[in-house]
């Protein structure tokens, strides 16, 4: 068959196949139009191969090339109800992962809360020992925020009552940052993460050992206690999945860098979205909940413990049933 | 799903430009033009340039509100950084505003539209692309890949790629049409229709020139060569 014929003969076709995939572009197709979408889509896929395989002209060519090309990319979008599979993540998929990639986890777990405890003994033993890690101004304004004569505690506490909101705001900013930092400086071989973590776990051991040496535990902790919870458990699992990326392009095995990456990124980024939810949960429970001066540090302590064993809980029992919950 | 392990895209010619072959489920070769540095970073000085705007408009109005207002702003501007490009790529069929104004668009290698996790994993690895400063290492691995991507699109699989502009459709020159003097390979057939569908762009001095070189084995002299290219591709067209 000539070249004009077959275009004359199919000219229709691709104008009202063309049409629907601009309705769709903006979102505005009907339901009735698309019912042939796949036929049609088919149908422009087969005519393209042989306006190929019969050496038709450059334009032609190109021109079904572009149909294809914009039906492929309608016909292959993700269109699933984001609400459902968050729900269902949430209950089971995130701790269910976490499990899975116990080694990265096990490994971040242990150099952030290694270091934060090591760091802690130490300076509580060797007081002194903050001042090579944390310069004198900042020590002295942590012991401005934890003062157990102070009306509200934490960060912002000089700013006075009132303005939980600009916390929220804060913690959401600060931690999310931090853990995403984390995560992806896990690319440079995992180095990044290594760095963070540890950096991290010094850090808040040596200000909680000199606080509590000094003899402000008691504010320091029950602030902390509540929030530590999620924000600690996420800064691990973020330490965690930026490991694996640096993991992947260490040792990837049978595949290639470039595949054995592309693989471990696919997974790692998922453990950020449960990163991100316990983040939130940690922002909101610091700034409505740790820095209230109203509960007694007995209560906060108890309020803490249950958050503590409700994470370790959620993420090594959760959606250990038969069934996947939908 | 996109498959997560792609196979190098098969070549069944060697294509001398950037384009990038995909070969979808239905059996065809998508043919993608991946956009360079230089696009790339325009698009990136504009989405910078928008957002910076936002969130001086932001900041001015909600300072008005107080505390209340500044911890809005806060929340904001931590939407506006982390997230900006990430909702917009997945709610604007991969296109953030710069890279729409660009002409430029996010997919995933194998051709499908960018998701939720391909969209976030190359967007919060932008921080590795940034070190050590200006986005050195971004820079580097965009001019060293074949498809110009940076980190953060090598972890992810993602392409960023023009949008194809629709093309008009060419006038062929008018002439008799003649059947070749001999059998044609289909590249032959192409390169025949190629040159008469190009006519226009061509001076009339390099379409003589090129058309000279096929005078011999047209058998016709040199100053008919044209005409008799301009046939055949009319006669290989066929008549409607």
């Amino acid at each position: 068959m000539k070249q004009s014929l077959f275009e004359s003969r199919h000219q229709a076709d691709w104008q009202t196949f063309s049409a629907l995939l601009d309705a769709l572009a903006r979102g505005k197709a009907d339901r009735q139009q698309c019912k042939l979408f796949a036929h049609d889509y088919r149908r422009l896929c087969q005519q393209l191969a042989l306006a190929q395989a019969r050496g038709y002209s450059s334009h032609l060519i190109e021109q079904l090339q572009q149909l294809a090309m914009r039906g492929h990319q309608q016909f292959y979008r993700h269109r699933s109800p984001l609400g459902a599979q968050l729900i269902g993540f949430l209950l089971g998929g995130f701790p269910r992962l976490v499990r899975a990639e116990w080694r990265y986890v096990l490994a971040a777990s242990l150099l952030f809360f290694g270091s934060l405890l090591g760091m802690g003994a130490l300076v509580y033993a060797f007081p002194e020992l903050i001042y090579s890690l944390v310069d004198p101004e900042q020590v002295a304004s942590m012991e401005r925020m934890y003062d157990p004569d102070a009306s509200r505690l934490g960060r912002f506490a000089e700013r006075g009552s009132g303005d939980d909101w600009v916390m929220f705001g804060y913690y959401i900013m600060n931690n999310i940052g931090i853990a995403f930092q984390t995560f992806a400086s896990g690319l440079l071989f995992g180095l990044g993460s290594l760095f963070f973590l540890l950096f991290n776990g010094l850090m808040i051991g040596a200000v909680a050992g000199h606080l509590t040496q000094i003899g402000y535990g008691a504010t320091f902790w029950s602030f902390v206690v509540g929030h530590g919870a999620f924000e600690l458990t996420a800064i691990a699992l973020a330490g965690g999945a930026g490991l694996k990326l640096g993991w992947a392009l260490l040792a990837p095995g049978r595949l290639t860098r470039g595949d054995a990456l592309r693989l471990a990124a696919a997974r790692s980024v998922r453990l950020i979205g449960g990163v991100i939810v316990f983040l939130l949960m940690a922002a909101f429970i610091e700034a409505y909940w740790s820095s209230m001066t109203l509960a007694s540090p007995t209560l906060k302590y108890l309020v803490g413990g249950g958050l503590w064993l409700l994470v370790l809980a959620y993420l090594l029992l959760a959606g250990r049933g038969t069934h996947a919950p939908d | 799903m996109p498959s997560s392990i792609t196979t190098p895209p098969a070549v069944p010619h060697p294509v001398l430009d950037t384009r990038y072959q995909v070969e979808t489920p239905e059996g065809i070769d998508l043919l993608l033009r991946p956009a360079g540095l230089v696009p790339r970073a325009l698009a990136f000085a504009i989405d910078l340039t928008i957002r910076g705007l936002l969130l001086l408009v932001l900041f001015i109005v909600l300072g008005l509100l107080g505390q209340f207002g500044m911890g809005l702003a806060t929340v904001l501007l931590f939407l506006v950084t982390w997230w900006y490009m990430v909702l917009f790529e997945v709610f604007n069929q991969g296109r953030t505003p710069g890279k729409q104004l660009l002409g430029l668009r996010v997919i995933h290698d194998d051709g499908t539209p960018v998701g939720w996790a391909a969209s976030l994993t190359r967007n919060l690895l932008r921080f590795v692309d940034i070190l050590p400063f200006g986005y050195t290492l971004g820079i580097l691995s965009c001019l060293n890949h074949p498809a110009f991507k940076r980190l953060g699109d090598l972890a992810a699989g993602t392409l960023v790629v023009y949008r194809d502009l629709p093309i008009a459709r060419p006038v062929l020159p008018q002439a008799e049409s003649l059947r070749a003097p001999f059998a044609l390979s289909f590249s032959e057939q192409r390169a025949f229709q190629g040159f008469a569908e190009r006519a226009d762009s061509l001076s009339s001095a390099r379409r003589a020139e090129l058309a000279a070189i096929l005078a011999e084995p047209l058998q016709v002299p040199a100053e008919q060569a044209e005409q008799q290219i301009n046939g055949i591709a009319r006669g290989l067209l066929g008549s409607t």
